[in-house]
């Protein structure tokens, strides 16, 4: 036990060894240990969903999250998925909808919405509001990327 | 913000967990999903010494069927009570809760007995507890003891769990034959903290009540469990002129709080319209 934690993880399908504060979060600890700035970093309390990130499979808040408690963890952030083209058709669709304006939130919502797309493929709009609702978006009013999530499902990889 | 600085220590077993609190004190916090811990340590409204993190602990998680009733493992994760069959089948009061716990992110990391042990009066599950007459598994140095819902919760965060005792799980009764259950809140946007809320459950003779209960929360220090209330619907069947009389005897029973959200008299109205938009419904009206 110590104000430090030796961690190893995997991120973005590579390991990776460091020694962190044990009070850095996850998502800080992407950010500024590993340089992967595009998980961003909002409320700090868990509100507004920038910083969401997916760690074994599952969305989580990268805000309440510690570094030292990703140990062992598979970590994937939007640098990865994106790489992965994972989410293409997803990404594809925002474009196309302008489902974005200043893009902070961006990140989180699409990695938000690509869990929806796996647990919940047939989620009808207010489903995919409910969702979401996890997610600050302050430009959008959220009409666009309702529709854009319904375009890259009718889409899906063929686009 | 940051959090202030503090040690990290992963409990590998029950026992390591509960050595580690006997060892820090009132230094030592229990870190389980932390969706609630992680967003007051970031606002440094609390800063432990030490954070004890019971999330590798084998056997904390996971939902059991025990002849009567399910057992739900303190460490098990609120996205894994929402697609359990178990719960969907012997617990639909508690079905019906889980996705109104904040969001889907949240969800798949805050877990069942965190939400409990916290006892945030604005939640859902300390409610649904009450409402199912649960019983809670607490874990200490001595053994094990088990506390029934109604002497758990003790007032504003506060529960029957002592220092250095850690919440394991909690039982709930499946329900029965003839039974029903309902819950609703009332909230400005999905997710959010609810300015009120019902958990209810009943037993029907055809369309007659019996044996309901209603628990209200955000309604008080603590979930509300309001008896009298409830007693006005048992041997009756649903009807306006019930709707009107609960909603007078609940203004009566409940003293709720005021707060940015809502002033007390505006959360007494809305407990009556919940119990209207609930019961009815439950009664088949």
């Amino acid at each position: 036990m110590d104000m430090y934690s030796d961690i190893t993880l995997t991120v973005n399908g590579e390991s990776v060894t460091r020694c962190v504060e044990s009070r850095t979060n996850l998502v800080d600890f992407l950010r500024y240990e590993l340089g992967l700035t595009g998980s961003h970093v909002g409320c700090e309390h868990g509100v507004c969903g920038a910083c969401t990130i997916r760690m074994d499979g599952r969305i989580v808040r990268g805000c309440l999250t510690l570094a030292a408690q990703a140990e062992g963890a598979e970590v994937w952030t939007i640098e990865g998925v994106s790489e992965t083209n994972e989410i293409r058709p997803l990404q594809k669709a925002f474009v196309e909808r302008n489902a974005l304006q200043c893009g902070f939130c961006t990140p989180g919502m699409l990695l938000t919405i690509a869990e929806l797309m796996e647990r919940k493929p047939d989620a009808s709009r207010e489903e995919i509001r409910e969702f979401i609702s996890g997610n600050f978006c302050r430009c959008t009013g959220y009409q666009a990327i309702v529709d854009a999530v319904e375009i890259a499902r009718e889409k899906g990889a063929n686009s | 913000m940051k959090p202030a600085p503090f040690a990290y220590a992963k409990a590998s077993t029950l026992e390591d967990a509960l050595s580690l609190l006997a060892e820090h004190g009132d230094d030592a916090r229990i870190l389980a999903g932390g969706q609630s811990l992680m967003a007051t340590l970031n606002m440094r409204l609390s800063a432990p010494q030490v954070l004890v993190d019971i999330n590798r602990i084998d056997g904390l998680a996971g939902i059991n069927d025990t002849g009567d009733a399910l057992r739900i493992g303190a460490m098990t994760r609120h996205s894994d009570v929402e697609t359990s069959d178990l719960i969907a089948q012997h617990a639909p009061l508690i079905a019906a809760a889980v996705d109104h716990i904040a969001h889907p992110a949240i969800r798949n990391r805050g877990t069942f007995g965190g939400s409990i042990a916290f006892a945030d009066p604005a939640a859902e599950l300390p409610a649904c507890a009450m409402a199912l007459d649960a019983t809670m598994h607490i874990a200490g140095l001595n053994g094990e003891r088990d506390v029934p819902a109604a002497d758990f919760f003790e007032g504003l965060y506060e529960t029957a769990i002592q220092p250095g005792e850690i919440l394991t799980g909690v039982s709930i009764p499946k329900i029965a034959d003839g039974w029903k259950s309902g819950f609703m809140e009332l909230a400005r946007r999905r997710g959010d903290y609810a300015i009120i809320g019902i958990a209810a459950q009943a037993k029907f003779d055809g369309s007659t009540f019996g044996d309901a209960r209603l628990v209200y929360f955000n309604a008080g220090d603590r979930p509300v469990s309001t008896p009298q209330t409830a007693a006005l619907l048992n041997g009756q069947g649903w009807s306006d002129d019930m709707a009107e009389k609960l909603a007078a005897s609940l203004k009566r029973e409940l003293d709720p709080p005021d707060d940015l959200n809502a002033d007390g008299p505006m959360r007494k109205h809305l407990a009556g319209v919940l119990a209207k938009r609930v019961l009815g419904p439950m009664a088949g009206a």
